[in-house]
């Protein structure tokens, strides 16, 4: 039976029920249920998870001060920027004030984890949804290297270079571990790179792997130790003293200059393998433009970068800010996240209660009370769910709207608004990208789209990460040192009752971090976060959101081995709770299928 | 790393043993799930280590953490696993048991698990020569914010005497801390033991 959503998607859950379902043992992982035609076409796409249990649970009674160390425990990979988001909450609620060094030293954190995870996340977890590595293996080395040559200037490209890592691969696979590549649906028709191909794109998996331990160095220098690094409101903690030599925690010359080379060959690696690899696979997969979703209609970015410390207005953010609605890129609408009437979540579709579920809370006044109960039309039990009723509850996730609007985030939704507010530093790669590979604009509303405005993007924050570190530089040899502001530090300070915001851009979109601060301890902290936006069920008036909308009218080669489905979720970079690492005597089957 | 981390005592490198690394794992916020991160925490509270043993809270890192696997000969983990135990049974692994799975059909990059990193540092050619997992059976993974369950608690005595047992075969010799010393904290302060734990138990 075919409906219509309000945010104009057409839903048909008549055809065949497939269920992709990661199986662990820990509540926290996602599932996807879908309809196919009998084209094997997706008609209908139910998206479920826990990622979230309500940090309040944990916060309430306790220090804001200390709230970042907690919320920095919630994910393994945005560490630093929950830490970020908390200290800003807090801050903004006890109208602290932080130096311009803190702000700057803050913006290289946060634009280090931006290029960090946007290559972790293309290299290892992405790239081998486009890439066969077991193809590799049938490559020729002379004709990679060719290849490697045609679109870059990278060194590490002869012949020699990719038949040595050739024959380390075969070892690899031979020895029977595959290793990072078990499990994968190698062979499957979807795949549309040639070998040599595959076998560059193998090589700069490794290469990226080698790489991103450095990257991180820079989380050790100006956040004190990694992982973990330390976050302090007010600032941040690390002081500076350049005529020091070797003190345990300073900010030397010597971390100044390890700081500067690490930034040059992050913007290096990613002008000479990112972009170029992003490019070549890109055009293997230019008649596969499935996956744009909402993307095309609504999407939002809090923004983030300041220019100016203490300044969080769309001016002084580098990072675009704002919401657009059913495809108006004309209008590029303001964001007040204080606002009562604009973010707010509803649970109609979660295992939650509220007093009335027709109505959505604002963050402020949320409540995360649990509520698990099964839909009359669900099938299996509550312990072992063979398949979701869509029309009840159906998820552990919340449903954020924006004025009552589904909305995609992330880095596609930032490259959007900035493109439609004619930023030239977000429009004109785009642009670029767009002609070298003879695809319309419209291309960008895809799964493709996704994956190639992280990779701009990533290119992007290296350049802004030579920016700020260069303006923090300047700012030293000035004789500002200043790191942090604790006029605030005491509670006696702060009034009895007090509320505030703190936001920034995750690599993979808006995090907000809401907080209500009542004699001296936290009264009230929710989180509202990236995955939750695109992740979400549907709401009370039938919108689906972005991962539902992605998967709508993708065709499936073959619906046992869904390797479309995977593609177009991973390419949101979707965040889980991260305790799966629990393990197990025979390691875990990530994703099982089964069809219904 | 080439930079000093205020969470060692030891001076990573300087010894002339082998490089050995003791680390915890885990997500302190899921009860049980927290138990590596709470027996190296314990660890590092009680005792002194040499130079070239790096003491670590490696929480949910995932491949943050391959850097520090590919800089030390000697690797001792703590963690939660799931062998199907006794709630709290405690289970030692080593080298080649400890198994390296890795998977591209992950939803998430949160998923990078342990294994994930150790065949990722494997890949690179540049995995711990030894490898020895203590490992405890959980009881309750899914308490969110809870803290360890008592099978939990009880199994951290034992695995410290686990490790201590497999250190002393590294010929690496610790030195119980005096009792008046507080050593800096391994975890922020906010969030040691002590700290987390003074939320009561749900249902009391």
């Amino acid at each position: 039976m075919g409906i219509q959503t309000p945010n104009g998607f057409n839903l048909d859950n008549s055809g065949k029920r497939i269920v992709v379902d990661p199986v662990t043992r820990i509540e926290g992982h996602m599932r996807v249920e879908v309809n196919v035609d009998k084209d094997n076409v997706i008609r209908n796409a139910v998206s479920t998870g826990t990622m979230w249990r309500g940090i309040e649970v944990i916060l309430k009674g306790r220090d804001p001060r200390d709230a970042w160390a907690f919320t920095e425990r919630i994910c393994g990979v945005c560490t630093g920027t929950h830490a970020l988001t908390s200290v800003r909450a807090v801050e903004n609620a006890l109208d602290i004030k932080i130096p311009e060094n803190a702000n700057t030293i803050r913006n290289i954190m946060q634009l280090t984890l931006q290029v960090h995870d946007h290559v972790v996340h293309f290299y290892h977890l992405h790239a081998l949804d486009w890439v066969d590595v077991v193809s590799a293996l049938s490559a020729d080395p002379k004709a990679t290297s060719a290849l490697a040559q045609s679109i870059s200037s990278w060194p590490l490209s002869s012949p020699g270079y990719f038949k040595d890592l050739q024959t380390r691969l075969k070892k690899f696979v031979e020895s029977g571990q595959l290793g990072p590549f078990k499990n994968g649906y190698w062979g499957h028709p979807a795949y549309k790179l040639p070998p040599e191909a595959n076998l560059m794109a193998v090589a700069h998996y490794l290469e990226a792997l080698d790489f991103q331990k450095d990257m991180v160095k820079i989380h050790t220098i100006y956040g004190g130790k990694n992982p973990h690094p330390n976050w302090l409101v007010g600032g941040v903690p690390c002081s500076i003293n350049v005529d020091g030599v070797g003190a345990v925690g300073a900010i030397n010359m010597e971390r100044l200059n390890l700081v500067s080379s690490i930034i040059d060959r992050m913007v290096e690696f990613t002008e000479q393998v990112y972009l170029p690899d992003l490019q070549a696979i890109a055009s293997f997969y230019k008649d596969w433009l499935y996956g744009g979703g909402l993307s095309s209609k609504s999407v939002m970015s809090y923004g983030d970068i300041p220019e100016h410390a203490n300044d969080y207005t769309a001016a002084s953010l580098k990072m675009p800010r704002g919401v657009i609605l059913n495809g108006n890129l004309a209008e590029v609408l303001p964001i007040d996240l204080a606002d009562p009437n604009q973010v707010q979540e509803f649970v109609t579709h979660s295992w939650y209660k509220y007093p009335d579920e027709t109505k959505g809370l604002h963050p402020w006044d949320g409540v995360t009370e649990p509520n698990y109960v099964l839909g009359p039309k669900a099938k299996g039990t509550k312990t072992n769910i063979e398949a979701l009723d869509e029309e009840a509850k159906y998820s552990w996730i919340k449903s954020p709207r924006w004025k009552g609007n589904a909305v995609e985030v992330g880095p596609l939704a930032r490259y959007i608004i900035g493109y439609a507010q004619k930023k030239p530093e977000f429009k004109e790669p785009v642009d670029k990208l767009l002609t070298d590979l003879g695809v319309p604009v419209t291309a960008l509303f895809s799964t493709l789209g996704r994956t190639a405005a992280r990779a701009l993007e990533c290119q992007w924050a290296a350049r802004q990460l030579r920016y700020f570190q260069d303006k923090l530089m300047a700012s030293i040899k000035a004789g500002d040192t200043a790191t942090a502001n604790v006029d605030k530090w005491k509670p006696e300070t702060w009034p009895k009752e007090v509320k505030g915001v703190g936001f920034t851009e995750a690599p993979r979109g808006a995090l907000g971090h809401w907080i209500k601060i009542k004699d001296g301890k936290i009264d009230n902290y929710q989180a509202v976060v990236p995955t939750t936006w695109n992740g979400s069920p549907r709401d009370p008036k039938g919108g689906i959101g972005a991962f539902e909308a992605s998967l709508l009218d993708t065709p499936m080669a073959d619906p046992n081995q869904p390797l479309e489905i995977i593609r177009t979720l991973h390419s949101f970079d979707p965040c889980l709770a991260c305790s799966t690492h629990v393990i197990s005597e025979d390691g875990q089957e990530m994703a099982k299928v089964t069809v219904r | 790393m080439a930079d000093p981390i205020p969470s060692t005592d030891g001076d990573a490198g300087a010894g002339p043993g082998p490089r050995v690394l003791i680390l915890g794992i885990g997500n302190i916020l899921w009860a049980d799930e927290g138990f590596g991160v709470r027996a190296v925490e314990e660890f590092h509270r009680r005792y002194q280590v040499p130079g070239g043993v790096t003491v670590l809270d490696g929480g949910t890192q995932g491949l943050y953490l391959v850097n520090f696997l590919q800089e030390c000969d000697r690797l001792l983990v703590f963690d939660a696993i799931d062998y199907g135990l006794e709630p709290g049974t405690l289970k030692v692994i080593r080298d080649d048991e400890v198994p390296k799975f890795t998977g591209a059909k992950k939803m998430s990059l949160h998923q990078t698990g342990f294994q994930e990193v150790l065949s990722a540092a494997d890949l690179l050619g540049a995995a711990p020569q030894a490898q020895v997992l203590i490992g405890c059976q959980p009881l309750d993974l899914e308490d969110w914010g809870g803290p360890l369950t008592a099978p939990a608690r009880a199994a951290l005595e034992p695995a410290l005497a686990a490790a201590l047992g497999v250190l002393a075969e590294w010929g690496v010799t610790v030195t119980p801390r005096a009792a008046d010393e507080t050593p800096t904290a391994l975890l922020d302060a906010a969030i040691d033991f002590a700290a987390y734990e003074r939320r009561p138990l749900p249902g009391l």
